[in-house]
């Protein structure tokens, strides 16, 4: 009993891997007929899942820049030219791999970060407190939720596109909507805040930050009260049991929250791709696109594999750290069960 | 006395403002850039904006309120755009996360349970790779099935051909997956036909899938006690009674959130589909996010892209009303 206790702390991966492993210790055994004919099943699953990866894996240490016509799993040699090509030069654009690696962290760690510090206290004030309101500010919180990103991207556009820095003639600086040039002159714009990363940034909290209060609210809602309660008897107010039990014991639900956010804008493709016009602002995810878009005859396969492989890794890598805090936040937390 | 009464009422005052001092910092951002933007939205969802409107917004004088235009075109599908009916879209849309859990949640439990079988050897090996599907970004796992998938140098086509010389066919196999508009089983979704990009979808996001649904019922599957199984043993239950009596059961509290969840993933799935197939061939694909942006990226009638987010709202409201009442997510701790 205390050992299974015990194992459901460990990371789900962890357990996942050792949970129930040793046939021996219960004495039974498999027959060898049955054995096997799992182990047939079994291959076969293994096998659908390694083909994608083992394919575009392959397709990316290979030297080549086609695709083989015929079906090749296995790398025949490993060249890392592919990889090399798409560090030094990305695309066809002047703008460095550094840069594109740069964009994309600021874009999904700014948005995952900015989030999280202003949904924690709305999550906790639907958690906890009791107030006239709750009901109905809470579907009010919600209900951006249903909205999908591109449905707000219009009046995003504009609102952002109206804040604008410009150089006026006698190297005035303008910044509208507050200042103008005065007059009929246009003067030269300098910044667009649409099309700047803070400004895309600021476009994507618009529905990062509703998720982020609905998932902190759900795991808060699992929160035994207990601990609250015993620090209200001894006489903290709101504000103290908040900053001096409620986060410490919500801190590993902030930092999932946060890395979900982290995610799910690190392949953000929509907001970006409307707002953002500038080579230099592109982030990753739209530099796979563009090697599968519209310019895709002349990219060379090897070198989009090697992107693929690229952008996928710190994804996989949060992921694979995070298992257990991801899945259990998305279903049994997120969801009341 | 007099302050004593005062403080007191101060004091209450405090108490009870409290809570909006907490949800301040988030109603202000929201203000701005959420709930300006959905009003926003719905206004120019009675107009006819389109581009040139994009400078001054509702201040130009080229804009002119149409009343319910834009609605009646998108529901009589006479908005001049090939291929689109709004029905269809939706019926699409609806089956799409529909069959994807269907499909994802029963492999996932087959394969959770196939994994918990006592004395399976290597259980670690494949645990190890089968979580490999859950931890790739939806955007990589899209561009790289396209490939798969590609009519001349795609593995899929590649690895039926080799399957086909194994079985004595020597012409190498070059299916159309993403051409190709005639549905391969005619009548299989009445109103909205089934092409091969679909199954094509079906295929990839299978592999997305169902490893995410097996994690979820692993961890299910450890906490049912052994002793129920021994228990039905003892009493003569055969392996598959004891998978609907006892596993499935008790599957059910873990599995219900994990396919709600599933299917609302499904349902707005923009970038798996986007890079996919891009709503193609002949729309037959198209999701009502991937027609949204459409709407908005190439079409660029911005009075019908609003309108058709209104849409979209009201159908995401439905469906969050139905699955919300499965999982109650909006209750509160106190209720619980």
């Amino acid at each position: 009993m205390n050992s299974a206790k015990v194992e459901t702390k460990k990371n789900p991966i962890v357990r996942f891997l050792t949970m129930n492993t040793s046939g021996q210790t219960s004495g039974r055994s498999l027959p060898l007929w049955r054995q096997i004919l799992l182990q047939i099943i079994c291959i076969a699953i293994l096998l659908s899942v390694m083909f994608p990866i083992m394919y575009i894996v392959t397709l990316s240490f290979s030297p080549k820049t086609t695709r083989p016509s015929t079906l090749e799993l296995i790398p025949k040699e490993i060249s890392f030219v592919a990889y090399k090509q798409v560090l030094d030069r990305p695309t066809g654009n002047p703008v460095t791999f550094i840069e594109l690696l740069r964009n994309s962290v600021f874009l999904s760690v700014g948005v995952g970060l900015a989030a999280l510090v202003i949904a924690v206290t709305a999550a906790y004030a639907f958690s906890r407190l009791k107030f006239k309101l709750r009901e109905i500010l809470m579907i009010l919180v919600f209900i951006p939720l249903l909205m999908p990103a591109v449905g707000l991207s219009t009046p995003l556009y504009l609102l952002l596109n109206q804040i604008q820095i410009k150089q006026c003639a006698g190297n005035q600086i303008a910044i509208q909507p507050f200042t103008s040039c005065g007059g009929e002159a246009k003067g030269k714009l300098v910044f667009n805040l649409r099309d700047s990363l803070l400004g895309v940034g600021i476009a994507m909290t618009a529905t990062a930050l509703p998720f982020a209060v609905w998932n902190l609210k759900g795991y808060l809602d699992t929160i035994p009260k207990e601990l609250e309660e015993a620090a209200a008897i001894d006489g903290a107010d709101t504000n103290q049991t908040f900053w001096q039990i409620v986060i410490p014991l919500a801190a590993p639900q902030l930092a999932v929250t946060f890395f979900l956010g982290f995610i799910g804008h690190w392949q953000e493709f929509v907001t970006t791709w409307l707002f953002l016009s500038q080579p230099k602002d592109y982030t990753l995810a739209m530099t796979l696109y563009n090697m599968t878009g519209q310019y895709a005859n002349s990219v060379p396969w090897n070198r989009f594999a090697a992107m693929a492989v690229i952008v996928a890794l710190p994804v996989a890598i949060v992921y694979i750290g995070l298992q257990k805090q991801i899945v259990g936040g998305l279903t049994t937390g997120g969801v009341k069960g | 006395m007099e302050i004593a009464k005062s403080s007191k009422k101060k004091t209450q005052w405090k108490r009870a403002s409290l809570p909006y001092f907490y949800l301040l910092p988030a109603f202000l951002v929201m203000g701005v850039i959420t709930f300006y933007p959905l009003i926003y939205q719905l206004i120019i969802s009675f107009t006819n904006f389109e581009s040139k409107d994009l400078l001054l917004g509702l201040k130009s004088p080229d804009l002119q309120f149409i009343g319910f235009k834009n609605y009646v075109d998108i529901f009589t599908a006479a908005l001049p755009v090939e291929n689109f009916n709004f029905f269809r879209v939706l019926e699409f849309n609806f089956w799409w996360a529909l069959s994807n859990v269907m499909l994802h949640v029963p492999a996932g439990v087959l394969i959770a349970t196939l994994l918990n079988t006592e004395g399976l050897w290597l259980k670690r090996i494949y645990r190890a790779i089968y979580i490999l599907p859950v931890v790739v970004p939806p955007l990589v796992v899209a561009t790289v099935w396209t490939n798969i998938f590609d009519e001349r140098y795609g593995a899929m086509n590649q690895l039926l051909t080799s399957i086909g010389t194994y079985f004595g066919n020597t012409a190498p196999v070059y299916i159309r997956w993403f051409e190709d508009v005639k549905p391969p089983i005619p009548g299989f979704l009445p109103g909205a036909p089934l092409t091969l990009a679909y199954y094509a979808m079906m295929v990839a996001n299978f592999w997305l899938g169902w490893p995410f649904m097996s994690v979820v019922a692993t961890g299910a599957l450890q906490s049912i006690p052994r002793d129920l199984y021994e228990a039905a043993s003892i009493d003569g239950a055969t392996g598959t009674q004891q998978f609907w009596g006892i596993t499935v059961p008790l599957l059910r509290p873990a599995m219900i959130p994990a396919a709600v969840y599933g299917f609302t993933l499904s349902f707005n799935l923009f970038n798996f589909v986007f890079f996919m197939t891009g709503g193609g061939p002949a729309r037959s694909t198209e999701l009502l996010v991937t027609f949204a942006y459409n709407l908005v990226r190439n079409l660029r009638w911005y009075g019908v892209a609003a309108a058709f987010a209104v849409i979209i709202f009201v159908v995401a409201l439905i469906v969050f009303l139905i699955t919300n009442r499965i999982t109650r997510a909006t209750q509160n701790y106190q209720e619980a």
